[in-house]
């Protein structure tokens, strides 16, 4: 089983195959614009909140921005403590296989 | 008497027709029995309907509620698409097991009484396990065990305390308790087993990813949905459940990140999303209640659906790991939007089913002042999106270009992942739909400006804080340790430590024993000789040749001795 999914994975490289135009979403010039829109969804999402009040529950939530400060802090926070987590926790694929089979 | 056949009986029957039928009437059987199960459920009145004598208890296989035909409903629903999903592709049985693992959750959706519960929810631990060997590997059939065994140990510590509930009180009836003693915590316990809370989650994760492409989206939708609706049912209000579902949300979330097998990021998402729910039931408030009936609905449909995504990817490419897939949105498209709209959906995109259901249980937190656990269920909140609402169409679909170049969905999976897709935005567009079938009334409006800026900036960012962090979520082809380490590992490294321990031990024992045994042989050959002295060898003291002479002696001996004692007696 797994043999038989490296020999198939050996036998796709990477990347377009030769003589294939890359996707337009992959293009570099795409990626470039799409993050252009995304900045400016996201400058409209935080100015969007001088047009609507936000009524937050307890005060603090209905700070200007408040939402977009404490979803982009509580990510980084979260991917960061997976990461110092996954310092101690991860093992290589065939942890469990290796041991089950002896 | 009835006038009908119970619901959950229908979807038995069918699933027992599953095997004998061929062809296309196999396909009916699969596909109808599921409708014909949902015109069953809406028959179904509030209160009891069927009481049947046993030993001394009566039984109420059927009850009838509006949260109960609720989760009958989406179970039903669930059993349809999946079967639409797979019927073409999957083997006979794990259709047929599918059918009558979905009979149990709809049985236990209209158990009236605890005996009828437990039966139907060893029917599911039953089938489901059937649905996961179906996974066909050396793998699949490993994790299936260790999946039997997690929840045949649930089922007996729920009986243990069913059994007790039924002798401290005399009462078998499904009503909401509170964990106070031995009996009811033994009974929580059981169910949290099944809804995949700590300290024993692994079980889901280890168990669902090594199912059949197939097989796994019926196994995304029951277990544990039915796990909240007893919780509903007899636990709303119970404190305890605040906390396991506040760490449930958080696992699920950081498990997520750190994974790498796309069917296994959704799992951990399961564990997450039912943590909401948990949560909720925690809270206990109508508001609350409403809110985790109706995320547990919306959730079975986008969660199958992003099950079905990822099952298509598999299925097409053979592969189940973000390391080995990426770029696929060029020659799968459907699968991709698909998979995208369900990865909206959970992450609680407005105009998704998410935000209206998801949104219900934020209010119920805010309503009671709970402001720890709102805001820990809003950064949970942006981190559904950061570990399932960007991560798995992202490594799956764009990331980068793998090479591969697979078909788009057969036509049956597009169309069940197209059906699912639209479940998904009519509920986010209407959710007056879904509303009007929770279990109390509402009065709460999801759409206010307000609250969609706040769930916008808080998603939008969440996206920025995912591409900001990219180098950091660099897959590697690891697996994360969880507590199933302890019986996976830890147990058989003391089981084999206990092994060469006794080895050790007998090793000696049996040197202490041959020795003896060696000794004792000596002697008793030294009396009585070998097996077979013949051959000239030395013969045991009793099986000497005496000399006629000796004999005399000893003849005379004993005859003065005879004498002797005549005499002086």
């Amino acid at each position: 089983m797994n043999m038989e999914t490296e020999k198939s994975r050996n036998s796709v490289s990477p990347g377009p195959p030769p003589g294939e135009s890359d996707a337009w979403l992959a293009r570099p010039a795409t990626i470039r614009l799409l993050w252009r829109v995304f900045t400016v969804v996201l400058v409209l999402s935080v100015s969007v909140q001088l047009l609507f009040r936000v009524k937050g529950y307890f005060g603090v939530d209905g700070w200007l921005g408040f939402g977009a400060l404490y979803g982009f802090l509580s990510c980084v926070l979260m991917v960061l403590f997976a990461k110092f987590l996954g310092r101690f926790l991860k093992r290589g694929e065939n942890y469990h296989r290796v041991d089950e089979n002896d | 008497m009835i006038e009908f056949l119970p619901p959950a009986l229908i979807m038995l029957l069918g699933a027992m027709l599953v095997g004998p039928t061929r062809g296309a009437w196999r396909t009916a059987v699969v596909l109808l029995t599921p409708l014909l199960t949902l015109i069953a459920i809406w028959q179904v009145p509030d209160g009891v309907v069927m009481t049947i004598a046993f030993l001394e208890y009566p039984i109420e296989p059927l009850e009838g509620s509006p949260v109960r035909r609720l989760f009958a409903t989406i179970f039903a629903i669930m059993a349809f698409g999946g079967g639409l999903f797979a019927y073409r592709h999957a083997k006979w049985y794990e259709l047929a097991a599918a059918l009558a693992y979905a009979a149990g959750a709809i049985g236990v959706s209209f158990a009236g009484d605890l005996i009828s519960l437990f039966l139907f929810w060893e029917l599911m631990a039953l089938f489901s396990t059937v649905v996961v060997w179906c996974g066909g590997t050396p793998a699949a059939r490993a994790a299936g065990i260790r999946y039997a065994i997690m929840h045949l140990i649930g089922g007996v510590i729920l009986k243990v305390g069913i059994e007790g509930v039924m002798v401290h009180t005399g009462s078998i009836e499904v009503q909401p308790m509170l964990a106070t003693n031995f009996d009811t915590w033994m009974i929580l316990i059981g169910i949290l087993i099944n809804a995949a809370a700590p300290p024993i989650s692994a079980w889901l994760s280890d168990a669902y990813p090594e199912s059949s492409p197939t097989g796994s989206v019926f196994l995304s939708a029951f277990t544990t949905k039915t796990a909240v609706l007893a919780l509903i049912l007899l636990f709303p209000g119970e404190p305890v459940l605040i906390g396991v579902g506040l760490y449930m949300v958080m696992y699920g979330i950081i498990y997520a990140l750190l994974e790498n097998d796309v069917r296994r990021i959704l799992a951990f998402s399961i564990v997450n999303q039912v943590g909401f729910m948990v949560c909720a039931v925690g809270i206990g408030t109508q508001m609350a209640i409403n809110g985790a009936a109706a995320h547990a609905f919306a959730h079975i449909i986008y969660k199958a659906l992003l099950f079905m995504s990822a099952g298509v990817v598999v299925y097409r490419t053979g592969f189940n790991k973000c390391t080995e897939v990426g770029g696929l949105f060029r020659t799968m498209p459907l699968t991709a939007v698909c998979g995208i709209v369900g990865a909206l959906a959970i992450s609680g995109f407005p105009l998704t089913s998410g935000f209206t259901t998801k949104t219900l249980i934020s209010q119920a937190a805010a309503d009671q002042g709970l402001v720890a656990v709102y805001f820990m269920l809003a950064a949970a909140s942006a981190g559904v999106f950061l570990h399932a609402g960007i991560k798995f169409p992202w490594f799956v679909f764009f990331q980068r270009d793998s090479g591969l170049r697979p078909k788009d969905a057969p036509w049956n999976m597009g169309l069940a992942m197209v059906l699912f897709s639209l479940l998904c935005v009519l509920f986010g567009v209407a959710p007056e739909l879904l509303y009007r079938f929770l279990p109390y009334p509402v009065d709460y409006q999801p759409y206010s400006p307000g609250k969609v800026v706040f769930y916008l900036q808080l998603l939008l960012f969440s996206g920025l804080a995912f591409f900001l962090l990219l180098p950091l979520m660099r897959r590697t082809n690891t697996i994360t340790l969880d507590t199933d380490w302890i019986w996976r590992v830890g147990l058989r490294h003391l089981w084999q430590y206990g092994e060469s321990l006794t080895g050790r031990a007998s090793g000696s024992l049996s040197a202490l024993w041959g020795g003896l045994l060696a000794r004792m042989t000596a002697r008793v050959n030294y009396f009585f000789g070998g097996e077979d002295s013949r051959d000239g060898t030395p013969r045991g003291v009793f099986a000497r040749a005496w000399p006629i002479g000796t004999t005399a002696i000893w003849i005379a001996l004993l005859l003065t001795a005879y004498v002797t004692f005549y005499y002086v007696g």
